[in-house]
């Protein structure tokens, strides 16, 4: 029996390498070369990187901290000493967006990731088992959907308090249904190729047609998906913040720090003006990234 | 078409049902106890049982459920907890204030979005194009609420246009709409300009042109016609994201409507009227999602109704 089993597993391995061999013309470096003829995603790429790096590294380069309370320099408008001006309390404000990107990138990356990693499984079990788990999990799925833009995130947060851990749940749990719907469709698509019926023929579980075929042909729809999301997890966490449901402060998150910045828009337009510049920077480097990334993994979208 | 229609109406049936049943959940999940914040926090024991009887907190949570949804049905929203008045009269006079907020904006952003999309896709690559497509990806990026803020500090402080708060005189809703429309005629620019690419390229158009058709025609009439089709569900989806964005300008231009009305009950902890903002918002988003599709099958006759 357990010689049997060895036998049917080298069988597969050989199907399944001979079904990769044809299937694929080796993806990535193809996908790497039109990546690279996209000026725009590039430039969208490197940014994100960029920021990163600033976000680990800026905080021990600044000789001021983001705390630092000033009260005879308050309001100072930008200038030499202070980039970005100072806020009410005179807390350096360039100082604050550099010690802010870390939650920025955070929200952003940490949200996208436990949302990929609830809607992800859901798609593929709806995708892939189809009939009733199907229409249950998209009828799960459309009632997540009822719940229009900043919505439902708001209503989490109301249930679990503010703070920015929530802020991410919330906002992950407003990004499974995405996921969900995108890796349901790939999943459909996939479980239809030939080579996979083949596989099936051959006996192998649903599980290991799951990890080993089904997952790389989702990948692709969910990296551009995540990429997409990011931006506007930023965004939707951001907006929380700025209502007072996210970040508290003093914490420096941008959101929060627009929330300040409104109580003195009337005479100091500049406390508003950079986290926002920031917000709008860090949106639109991951907006452009993954458009290119769609381009460059979805030849059928081009244009 | 009448049986595609009466399934999608009862497809309605379960998101009601589920929406219905998150937004009680709400309440139940929010930690304390709703008849202390009822009686406040010195009251005594008595008091809060006596509210909790009268209030029915102490029925199961089916039977909390069917008469929810019993109450809501005859728009009973229950009483706010800060004012002690009926949440429906509550919401009744902001009601009108969001929707106004949330069509006009809508309008704006077909109207840029359409005209931004076809200008772009008519001359790809060129000057225009990019450009357009550039902005566009800026108002997409851009968080509405600094936008409003921005707004306000150039067109309403320094240069003294429009003021800067309130809702109601044609004054007062330019920058509103503006801050509230700009994201979505971005993103209804570049999905009609990818839609007009899409059919340009096909057959039929290369035939009209090939036949002597003059472009403006084979333009504005053969290819507008079939490329509005996927333009249709995307504005569908806009209004909704545009509804709920109503919570971030209302706050950023002090207006009297839902979305504001939503965050000082969440910060007032006066859950029945959260509970009813966010029901009213996510039903008529429910509904005009399914009016939307709808129109769009009767739009788009080659779809499989399936």
């Amino acid at each position: 029996m357990a010689n049997q089993n060895i036998e049917q597993n080298t069988d597969h391995s050989e199907v399944e390498l001979q079904a990769m061999n044809v299937k694929k013309p080796s993806p990535w470096k193809d996908f790497y070369k039109r990546l690279k003829r996209n000026k725009a995603a590039l430039i969208g790429f490197y940014t994100i990187v960029f920021l990163s790096i600033v976000s680990i590294v800026g905080p021990f380069l600044l000789s001021m901290d983001p705390s630092d309370v000033d009260v005879i320099n308050k309001f100072s408008r930008p200038s030499a000493e202070h980039w970005f001006g100072t806020d009410h309390m005179g807390r350096d404000i360039f100082t604050r967006i550099v010690y802010g990107m870390k939650y920025t990138l955070g929200v952003g990356f940490g949200s996208v990731f436990l949302g990929a990693i609830m809607g992800v499984p859901l798609g593929i079990v709806a995708g892939y088992y189809g009939g009733r788990i199907d229409s249950f999990i998209m009828r799960l799925i459309d009632i997540l959907l009822a719940f229009p833009g900043i919505l439902l995130a708001l209503a989490i947060v109301s249930i679990l308090g503010g703070s920015l851990v929530n802020v991410t749940i919330a906002v992950a749990i407003y990004a499974i249904p995405g996921f969900a719907r995108i890796v349901r469709g790939s999943t459909l698509a996939a479980k239809k190729l030939e080579y996979v019926d083949a596989i099936r023929a051959l006996g192998s579980s649903d599980l290991r047609i799951i990890f080993k075929h089904i997952l790389p042909n989702v990948s692709s729809p969910v990296i551009v998906n995540a990429t997409l999301y990011i931006a506007s997890a930023i965004l939707t966490a951001a907006g929380l913040s700025f209502l007072g449901m996210g970040a508290q402060p003093p914490m420096p998150e941008w959101g929060a720090m627009l929330n300040d910045g409104r109580d003195y828009i009337f005479d100091a337009g500049y406390i508003a003006f950079f986290p926002g510049m920031a917000i709008v920077i860090v949106v639109l480097a991951f907006n452009i990234f993954g458009d290119g990334l769609r381009d460059a993994l979805d030849p059928k979208l081009k244009n | 078409m009448t049986t595609y229609i009466i399934r999608r109406l009862f497809q309605l049936i379960p998101v009601l049902f589920g929406v219905t049943l998150l937004v009680f959940l709400l309440m139940h999940l929010t930690p304390g106890n709703p008849a202390q914040l009822i009686a406040g926090e010195t009251a005594s024991q008595s008091t809060i049982e006596r509210i909790e009887v009268s209030m029915g907190l102490n029925d199961p949570l089916p039977v909390q459920y069917v008469n929810f949804v019993t109450d809501v049905a005859q728009l009973d929203f229950g009483y706010s907890y800060r004012n002690n008045t009926p949440v429906f009269e509550e919401i009744k006079p902001r009601f009108w204030i969001t929707m106004e907020l949330a069509i006009y904006s809508t309008i704006l952003s077909i109207f840029i979005g359409l005209i931004a999309g076809i200008v772009s896709a008519v001359r790809q690559y060129s000057v225009r194009d990019v450009t357009i497509m550039i902005i566009a990806l800026f108002g997409m990026s851009m968080p509405n609420f600094w936008l409003g803020l921005m707004l306000m500090n150039w067109f309403s402080i320094q240069l003294g246009w429009f003021p800067p708060t309130g809702w109601g005189s044609a004054s007062q809703i330019v920058l509103p709409v503006i801050t509230l429309g700009t994201a979505g005629a971005a993103v209804i620019a570049r999905m009609t300009r990818s839609s007009m690419l899409d059919v340009i390229s096909q057959d039929y158009i290369r035939t009209a042109r090939a036949k002597g058709v003059h472009e403006q025609i084979v333009i504005y009439r053969h290819a507008l016609k079939n490329a509005l089709i996927p333009v249709v569900t995307v504005v569908g989806l806009q209004f909704g994201t545009l509804l709920a964005g109503t919570v971030l300008t209302e706050t950023v231009f002090s207006i009297n409507g839902l979305g504001r009305l939503v965050i000082d009950s969440i910060m007032a902890r006066d859950f029945p009227v959260v509970q009813a903002c966010i029901l009213i918002i996510s039903v008529i988003f429910v509904v005009v999602n399914l009016i939307v599709d709808i129109s769009y099958t009767l739009l788009n006759k080659r779809i499989d109704m399936d």
